[in-house]
């Protein structure tokens, strides 16, 4: 294996990596063993800290739970998908008065921390308990916002050639956004809206704040029944990060799809400039950020 | 209007504590995700495989939890150093993870033809490093670190829900006090924001400019 960092390693350089490899094991088992033995002896593996992960009522409440962070990611990102399309195209306006509002529009919202935004709707709404709207509709602003950004860039992504043709055949920009810019935009842009996705997911446990039903919320239940905060947390944790990699997994496989698809077989050009693209929108205008 | 100029001590104040936070947990973030980050590129499997689970881990669990964890957890073991440390510490070890993969990249955005080269012509590895490979690289991670930094600024809002005197606890005292004047409290809160996502992303920009290389 050779890299921008080290050649092919020879027979001392291997001796040495052996050596540092068998070094971290040592490290990483001892730091492992220490922390087994600390929670060993502050009882943490005690039946009472993990008895309500196997107890069905319990089990029931964390499912429950698991169903509203998922209702609750499920239509923040299709509401996210719908005012991104309409942000994004309204970005590329011709009219200054609608391109105007949609940019302070969403460098506001991307700029502003999701919580700010989830307890001010919170407040407007009154307070209420146990309702996921506030958190939604949190979500959807913010994560609509990113989306726009990303969709904008994979409109322009579009080889000019095609929206040139477009025009040429007598077609009208509304015509050549709806019918040759958007649909080509949408599959370049499926990665990108994959890991937004992942964004949203994690962000869902924000409503534990505003006391919107999800895991978080459950999570809490069963903390102040046993008191058992850590083992809960990590069960959470644990729920969390299973859901992420099942999603990037997924957002993998339809990468791979997209990439072997005949349909964009012509669009190696309008993939690679996707790619500058999406580099400038990560690098570039560094609002968004991938947190 | 009124609202926010009367209670600007209270608000000023949470900025204060929000860029406390920032550049406590930032600095963590920077210290260990270049040792996570040297740990994923080097050349010994174990270390690498050690920083990807790590980075695997830690990016994938809502911050949220992970402040869970440190605020409710730690002091139920007895690890309790106080709560500002406890958090700061987990936004750290969150926020380096996105640290570690900015640099990474960074470092694997370089041409492997240019360190070849180097190597090629004779230079050692620590020429190799400081006069082909890190110049490049470090003009490469200059905007993802720049976006991790801001992602960082809002995080902190999380601090506000556990008892951190930050701006959006502020906002949240503030939209309980003067329920009418919500929609001035929640510009005005979220336009300071604005402000230093702003700074950062200029200071960035200036970098950028500054390290540009000129082609001819």
């Amino acid at each position: 294996m050779t890299s921008v960092l080290f050649d092919v390693p020879g027979p001392k350089a291997r001796r040495r990596h052996r050596i540092i490899g068998g070094l971290t094991i040592l490290a990483l088992v001892g730091l492992f063993a220490l922390a087994i033995w600390k929670l060993y002896s502050e009882d943490l593996f005690t039946a009472q800290n993990w008895e309500p992960f196997v107890t069905p009522v319990y089990i029931n409440v964390l499912l429950e739970g698991l169903m509203w962070t998922i209702i609750s990611a499920v239509l923040a990102i299709a509401g996210a998908v719908v005012l991104g399309v309409v942000l994004g195209v309204a970005k590329l306006s011709d009219h200054r008065i609608v391109r105007w509002p949609a940019w302070l529009f969403v460098e506001f919202f991307r700029a502003v921390p999701l919580l700010l935004l989830i307890i001010f709707i919170w407040s407007l709404a009154g307070y209420p308990l146990y309702t996921i709207w506030p958190l939604v509709a949190g979500l959807v602003l913010y994560n609509g916002s990113v989306l726009a950004e990303i969709f904008r860039a994979g409109i322009n992504a579009v080889p000019s050639g095609q929206v040139e043709a477009g025009y040429a055949l007598g077609l009208r920009k509304t015509a050549v956004t709806r019918i040759i810019q958007l649909p080509q935009a949408i599959r370049i842009m499926i990665p990108s809206l994959i890991s937004q996705c992942i964004v949203a997911l994690k962000d869902t446990s924000l409503g534990y704040v505003i006391t919107a039903s999800g895991l978080t919320v459950a999570g809490r239940e069963i903390w102040r029944t046993f008191g058992n905060y850590l083992s809960t947390a990590i069960v959470l944790a644990v729920i969390y990060i299973i859901l992420n990699l099942l999603l990037s997994w997924f957002g993998n496989w339809v990468e791979g799809r997209i990439n072997r698809s005949p349909k964009t077989v012509g669009n190696d050009a309008a993939r690679s400039t996707t790619d500058l693209e999406q580099r400038r929108l990560d690098n570039g205008s560094t609002v968004g950020g991938p947190v | 209007m009124d609202v926010l100029v009367d209670n600007a001590d209270l608000i000023l104040d949470g900025f204060w504590k929000t860029l406390q936070l920032v550049l406590v947990s930032g600095a963590y973030a920077l210290v260990i995700g270049v040792l996570v980050a040297v740990a994923r590129v080097s050349p010994v499997g174990v270390l690498r495989g050690a920083a990807t689970v790590y980075v695997t881990l830690f990016r994938n669990t809502p911050l949220l939890i992970l402040i869970i964890i440190a605020y409710y957890g730690m002091p139920d073991i007895g690890i309790n150093p106080g709560f500002f440390p406890l958090i700061t510490i987990a936004m750290g070890i969150y926020t380096s993870t996105f640290i570690a993969e900015a640099l990474r990249s960074g470092i694997n955005g370089v041409p492997v033809g240019q360190a070849e080269a180097a190597r090629a012509v004779g230079m050692p590895f620590g020429m190799t490093m400081t006069q082909v490979v890190l110049p490049q690289a470090g003009r490469l991670i200059v905007p993802p670190v720049a976006s991790v930094l801001i992602a960082l600024v809002k995080n902190t809002s999380l601090a506000g829900a556990f008892g951190i005197a930050e701006a959006t606890f502020r906002m949240r005292g503030l939209l309980n006090d003067h329920a009418t004047d919500r929609w001035w409290i929640f510009f005005g809160i979220g336009l300071g924001y604005v402000v230093i996502v702003e700074v950062i992303s200029l200071i960035a920009y200036l970098i950028e400019r500054r390290w540009k290389v000129v082609t001819r």
